[in-house]
């Protein structure tokens, strides 16, 4: 373009002049990208970039809150947060803990999701009606809804009334054995209707000639569902493995507040709940600093084993 | 499809919705007994335990207005920004060529993978102990002032404009800045709408974030002060579950009957593209 025609276009499509040449060659051919991305390229700058960087220093010094503006000695201590994370067994504790989870929360999401979600996907009446029940639970907050399952799962709560003899004692969420796969379940309840939705969307993608050439080949419903379906959409289950991970390291309303702040000897303590509780509480963000980058390792290495090991090589 | 399977889908999808719904049914319930009644029966409402009560009750230890209102500041400062960034972001990613826009898409994918609550101890220190934004609007709202799903969802939505419109535009001689506000904007305005409302439930329901930076009870979103009341004081009111339904309802009540409304905006492809990029 060599001409400038209107007005209101002068500052943003400068005349070819050789050093404007010059600038689009090293800015490329509309700099004004990137004005446009600067506010979020400093927002992650400011949100993310330097708070982990922050948070990697702070994990090897001896550090504590002063007053604001307050010149305090924050001196080097090396891995001496790391050994004292390490060394604490209410963090093997919270680890173990988020095992249970996932051993609770991925096959139940999986099996249970894509079931609906294939049930769903045929169904020509009342469609709407069941994506959205589904889906009314995961966009409701996670505290209004923890208030009706403590309500449900209390010593005298419905779910104890209806098993009668069977109820456990103690109960649900004060019993150790009990508490963490209580809130398995809650946050496998809660985030259901996105997995179904991200399941009917997968299933879109799975040819139909494929159930067609099964069908001639003599196979049910249940020998197409195994070997059709759940090959067909296996991108989406390698997502939800990685997003139940992430869900399960993130951990902290539920177990706070279900389970009254860790429930029964630490029996449903996450590890961001410790981070909280040692961070905030008792004031030692040194340590809940390391306990975080330990965290961020856990779930890279599983992520990474995950995608390995599941087939992401098709996504 | 045989007749027994289309039976089969329909049983099973219907016992679905009854685990999803039936929570929330009990919750209206709930809120609205005069005494807990746990037994099946309770799950019917007797005219004669209906009561309002709780509503009372739970206003008196939780100002609920102002709990809904904090919600509001919050949530609305965080759809500001992730609307006003979010699509002059998403515009440079998709429409504008420039050198580090494939560095900066990359930055947008791996930003979603960083777990928020992994940031939560330096975030604090930061924004509560260094530059002293505890108990203020602005701290709450800060680390969720862009939404990078928000960015992807934009971004998406300008590609799928043809290249032709924004050549048509720049050979009339119409500037980038014209050319987003006028010709590319109101082609995506019904995306704009999905964004938001995609957008919308996450400040709504968050409480990590504003349970750790305010402490003062008349700046707590309705979450954070709700969460207190489960935590703390229930135990000392005369029907504590009661009390705690009816919170939950005040709560729970914006964010499903925005849903319900705009249901059909929740679309699966949306929810792709937020997470997978």
């Amino acid at each position: 373009m060599t001409t400038v025609a209107a007005p209101p276009s002068t500052t943003t499509e400068p005349e070819e002049t050789p050093p404007s040449r010059r600038r689009k060659r090293w800015l490329g051919e509309h700099p004004l990208g990137l004005l446009l991305s600067t506010p979020y390229l400093l927002f992650i700058g400011l949100i993310f970039a330097y708070p982990i960087v922050f948070s990697v220093w702070m994990s090897f010094q001896d550090y504590f809150f002063a007053a604001p503006g307050a010149v305090v000695e924050r001196p080097f201590v090396g891995f001496d947060n790391y050994v004292a994370i390490v060394q604490d067994p209410a963090v093997w504790r919270s680890f173990g803990n988020v095992g249970i989870f996932l051993l609770i929360n991925v096959p139940l999401t999986v099996g249970l999701s894509l079931l609906l979600a294939t049930a769903l996907d045929r169904v020509v009446h009342a469609r709407t009606f069941f994506r959205v029940s589904y889906y009314v639970p995961y966009v409701t907050a996670s505290v209004a809804v923890v208030a009706v399952w403590l309500f449900l799962f209390s010593q005298n709560g419905l779910v104890n009334q209806l098993l009668g003899p069977l109820e456990p004692e103690p109960s649900w969420l004060v019993n150790s054995a009990l508490a963490m796969p209580t809130i398995a379940l809650f946050v496998t309840w809660k985030g259901l209707g996105f997995y179904i939705l991200l399941y009917l969307a997968a299933l879109q993608n799975v040819g139909k000639e494929l159930y067609e050439s099964a069908s001639v080949d003599g196979a049910g419903a249940v020998r197409k569902f195994f070997s059709v379906t759940v090959p067909g959409v296996r991108p989406a289950t390698v997502l939800v493995f990685l997003l139940a991970t992430i869900t399960g390291a993130n951990l902290f309303t539920e177990p706070y507040l279900l389970t009254g702040g860790g429930g029964p000897n630490g029996a449903s303590t996450s590890p961001v709940l410790l981070m909280y509780q040692k961070g905030i509480e008792q004031g030692n963000p040194d340590v809940a600093s390391a306990l975080g980058v330990i965290l961020i390792i856990f779930v890279l290495i599983i992520s990474w084993v995950q995608y390995r090991f599941l087939g992401g090589r098709e996504s | 499809m045989t007749r027994l399977g289309t039976i089969t889908r329909y049983v099973l999808l219907a016992l679905g919705a009854v685990a999803f719904l039936f929570p929330f049914y009990y919750m209206i319930v709930g809120s609205l007994q005069t005494a807990p009644d746990t037994t099946l029966a309770g799950a019917f409402p007797d005219p004669a335990n209906i009561t309002g009560e709780n509503y009372v009750n739970i206003n008196e230890r939780v100002n609920l207005f102002q709990g809904l209102a904090n919600s509001g500041i919050f949530t609305g400062g965080v759809l500001l920004g992730t609307v006003i960034f979010g699509t002059i972001a998403g515009y440079a990613l998709s429409v504008l060529k420039w050198r580090g826009r494939g560095a900066t898409l990359v930055l947008v994918l791996l930003v979603q993978v960083v777990p928020f609550q992994l940031l939560m101890i330096p975030l604090y220190v930061m924004i509560a102990r260094d530059y002293g934004l505890s108990d203020s609007y602005l701290g709450m709202i800060l680390p969720f002032l862009i939404n990078s799903t928000a960015v992807l969802i934009f971004r998406q939505y300008f590609l799928q404009l043809p290249k032709e419109l924004f050549d048509a535009a720049r050979i009339d001689g119409a500037g980038e800045f014209r050319i987003l506000w006028s010709v590319a904007l109101p082609l995506v305005r019904p995306a704009l709408l999905t964004a938001v409302l995609l957008t919308f439930i996450g400040p709504w329901n968050e409480f990590l974030w504003p349970f750790l930076i305010t402490k003062e009870a008349a700046l707590q979103p309705l979450a954070v002060s709700l969460a207190n009341f489960i935590s703390n004081v229930a135990a000392s009111t005369s029907n504590p579950f009661g009390a705690m339904m009816a919170g939950a309802v005040v709560l729970a009540g914006p964010a499903v009957a925005l849903f319900i409304i705009f249901q059909r905006y929740f679309v699966s492809n949306d929810l792709g593209s937020g997470v997978k990029g």
